[in-house]
């Protein structure tokens, strides 16, 4: 079990080139959450042009929008859901001292860390960063004449596939330790449901990403030596490309959700103070989207020139993914039943993300339908729906998981006043920014344009987008309780063993864990969730303790520890 | 949010707006009342001194009641938005009906240039006449076209009409509108195509049948008079 790697002393080997899982988690996340100022920076220019149409041009309006999906995607919910809580939880909930393979885990990081320097340097070349859509479809990527923009768009694909390389190695990685390195006793069925999701999402992204490094090399080979895969007059197809994307890019939003979701699974029992309402199911339910995730993707292409009789199937395979995600959500909300919640600033973003997730998959079943989809297909409609799955995912879990885990990276609490005061912001806000562009696309206001106010039949949408522009200013500003609490608690209260006197391993050792990450090798003796068993004990009965009848001495100083 | 929607002027239009009526009837119910029912549970279930939660591990009969039952009725909603939604696709997008008119749309970065079948009917004859980002039709016929790109993706976005198709470098993809409407809406580009995407703007004119045979005749005189000379201009009707 032991990877048998001691604890460096040297400055650089500790919190640089560490292979230590949780050094290596703290630098996904911080890296992911750096991005994410640059990614937000963008929505406020592309928001802001879009309300005060004024000085941007066309050309960097485009290069706003691509960058600003690009980064979110791939170098803030990648980076943080997968790789960050990934590595910070999966050996510690499953009772290992590091990842499968520590080196490789260093590997991956620095690989990720170049990606985002080449992602950086693209905005400083000449031509600037890429314009064409973070989907990159050709023959626009395809040819630097359409675009004007040589290497913005050639160093984009190679970001683009340095991170994939970065982010295989480290699925490889969340496999393999939670297949071989759980605790003695703690079979697939006693993991907590965040190992599940996250081994589940690593398969589908490993199995679907394959396809679109294909599809990436071909690209670059059409942009620099003019091979033609995606050019028509040289037997090429542009719709090869969108196949080979969202063959990956449909599982990609699941291999995001899926790990989000096992953040949420985690924080609603601990603060509610219940038991999984299903766990099992909800595990088969995780393997079953994931599944049919592999057979969704051409519903972003019902418009797309494809043979039209492919709609209606995969409009049904869409629309049936629903109902697994249903009876997940619905097997969240049924946990609450009975509880004792305590809304701790986790939770508020826990249940936020669940109010929020329940209008994004409602909307979807909008573009799910290929009839409604010829009408609300890139629009703000779309753009809306999605974000009110993509911003629930990549914030909301992420900021639960920040505030809930906290403890586990830097040995001390955050604020909870504060935490209190990004929710309410952040919940008001994005709704703001959200509400309006649903109608816009109603509206039928296309997607991508930089000055709406050309079309007469957008000139009553334009107070819209200004509401929306104030929401996105609102909910920009309330992300600065967060990154003054999240540097300022670093050195905040000390926080005990198990501040949320939960279940699961992580919570057995120091807060920190230190390097090896516990005292003495756990063994599971029951399933992740024992909250409030019948009886007058403790209402939390840990994975570790062996006798649940009766407390034993190391319980117990837990217990009064936390006391 | 759906009285939002402009004005539909074709035959299918109101199909699509059905279903999009379908839909909203059936997701907003189940989206208030799983909202409600997340509200009602945090509100009733919050930490309260002394009360302690309880232990439901979910046996099989309270998961086909509370999470089975909900979900077999989301697959038979589902289903029915699909059989719905399945067959108005078919009409718009599978089947293209016989025409009475027929014009090539061609995309590039970044204008719309639209080439009339003239008197024979068919396209690439000597009698094809072209416009540029003005496409006139007659109104209750059923206008085929073909549609074409020159360099990168474009999409063939006419809001009034319901009607979105990409149009992709290498293909001709047929399909078909009817407007019921005479009047002058808007066209406009919905696939990013480069720096030009937001100004790559048409205009769709509709008018009677008789006025679109007087102009075609017009234009096809002017052009020949102009001695086969390609006709590029925004003639009146």
């Amino acid at each position: 079990m032991s990877t048998g790697h001691a604890e460096p002393q040297s400055f650089l080997r500790k919190y640089i080139f560490s292979v230590d899982h949780k050094v290596i988690a703290k630098q996904y996340m911080i890296t992911g959450l750096i991005m994410a100022l640059a990614g937000g920076f963008l929505a406020y220019v592309l928001r802001a042009q879009l309300a005060w149409p004024g000085d941007l041009e066309p050309h960097a309006y485009n290069t706003a929008v691509t960058m600003h999906g690009t980064i979110m995607v791939f170098w803030v919910a990648m980076p943080v859901l997968v790789a960050g809580f990934g590595n910070l939880l999966v050996p510690l909930m499953i009772g290992a001292d590091d990842m499968a393979f520590p080196r490789l885990n260093m590997i991956s990081y620095w690989t990720f860390f170049l990606s985002s320097l080449v992602l950086i340097a693209s905005f400083l070349v000449p031509g600037g960063a890429a314009g064409g859509g973070w989907t990159a479809y050709p023959p626009l990527s395809a040819d630097a004449q359409y675009l004007g923009q040589f290497w913005g768009v050639n160093l984009w694909i190679l970001a683009v596939a340095l991170e994939f390389v970065a982010f295989l190695m480290g699925g490889i990685n969340i496999i393999t330790t939670a297949m071989n390195m759980r605790a003695r006793g703690m079979s697939m069925w006693d993991v907590p449901l965040l190992v599940w999701e996250l081994v589940v999402a690593s398969i589908v992204f490993l199995l679907s990403v394959g396809p679109l490094i294909a599809g990436a090399v071909m690209l670059l080979a059409d942009r620099t030596i003019g091979t033609g895969f995606y050019a028509p007059e040289a037997g090429g197809d542009p719709l090869l490309f969108q196949h080979l994307f969202w063959f990956f890019g449909h599982p990609e939003v699941y291999v995001l959700l899926l790990p989000a979701m096992g953040i949420l699974g985690e924080i609603i029992c601990a603060c509610s103070r219940k038991t999984l309402f299903g766990y099992r199911m909800i595990v088969w339910s995780v393997i079953i989207a994931g599944l049919l995730s592999f057979v969704v993707w051409a519903h972003h292409q019902f418009v797309s020139g494809i043979d039209p009789r492919l709609a209606t199937p995969f409009s049904i395979t869409t629309i049936l993914i629903s109902v697994p995600f249903a009876v997940h959500i619905f097997a969240f909300i049924a946990t609450l039943y009975g509880g004792s919640i305590r809304f701790t600033s986790a939770m508020l973003f826990a249940l936020g993300f669940l109010a929020l997730f329940l209008i994004g998959g409602v909307t979807g079943i909008v573009n799910g339908s290929a009839a409604a989809d010829i009408y609300v297909h890139d629009t703000y409609f779309v753009v809306a729906h999605f974000h009110y799955t993509l911003v629930p995912i990549t914030f909301f879990a992420t900021f639960a998981g920040v505030y809930h885990w906290y403890p586990k990276m830097f040995g001390s609490m955050m604020n909870e006043t504060l935490g209190y005061i990004h929710f309410l912001g952040t919940f008001v806000f994005f709704n703001l920014i959200f509400i309006p562009q649903f109608t816009l696309g109603i509206m039928g206001h296309h997607r991508r344009i930089s000055d709406p106010r050309i079309y007469e039949y957008l000139q009553e949408g334009q107070f819209l987008q200004v509401l929306s522009t104030i929401g996105v200013i609102g909910l920009l500003v309330f992300q600065l309780p967060f990154i003054y609490n999240f540097f300022a608690s670093m050195r905040g209260k000390p926080a005990a063993r198990n501040p949320w006197n939960a279940t699961t391993f992580e919570w057995n050792t120091a807060s920190p864990p230190p390097h090896g990450n516990f005292d003495a090798p756990l063994v599971a003796h029951r399933g992740p969730y024992e909250y409030s068993l019948p009886g007058d004990g403790p209402d939390w009965m840990p994975q570790w303790l062996p006798t649940p009848e009766q407390p034993v001495t190391s319980d117990a100083t837990v217990a009064s520890e936390d006391a | 949010m759906l009285s939002e929607l402009p004005e539909n002027i074709s035959t299918f239009g109101g199909d699509i707006d059905n279903v999009l009526t379908i839909i909203w009837w059936i997701t907003i119910p189940w989206l208030v009342a799983a909202e409600a029912a997340l509200l009602y549970l945090v509100v009733k279930y919050r930490a309260k001194d002394g009360v302690r939660a309880s232990w439901l591990p979910a046996s099989a009969r309270q998961v086909a009641i509370w999470i089975m039952l909900p979900a077999a009725l989301v697959t038979v909603f589902d289903v029915y938005i699909e059989v719905c939604s399945a067959s108005v696709w078919h009409t718009v997008k599978e089947e293209v009906p016989a025409h009475d008119q027929l014009v090539r749309i061609e995309g590039r970065q970044f204008a719309w240039t639209f080439t009339y079948a003239g008197e024979d009917g068919l396209l690439d004859t000597e009698d094809d006449f072209t416009t540029i980002n003005e496409l006139y039709v007659p109104s209750n016929k059923v206008v085929r076209f073909h549609l074409e790109a020159l360099d990168v993706l474009h999409s063939f976005w006419v809001p009034v009409l319901r009607l979105k198709q990409d149009a992709v470098p290498g293909r001709t993809i047929p399909g078909w509108f009817e407007a019921t409407r005479e009047g002058d809406y808007e066209i406009a580009c919905a696939e990013l195509c480069g720096a030009g995407h937001t100004v790559m703007k048409g205009r769709l004119k509709v008018v009677t049948p008789e006025r679109f045979l007087d102009w075609s005749a017009t234009t096809i005189e002017r052009k020949r008079l102009a001695q086969n000379k390609p006709l590029i201009g925004q003639e009146q009707p």
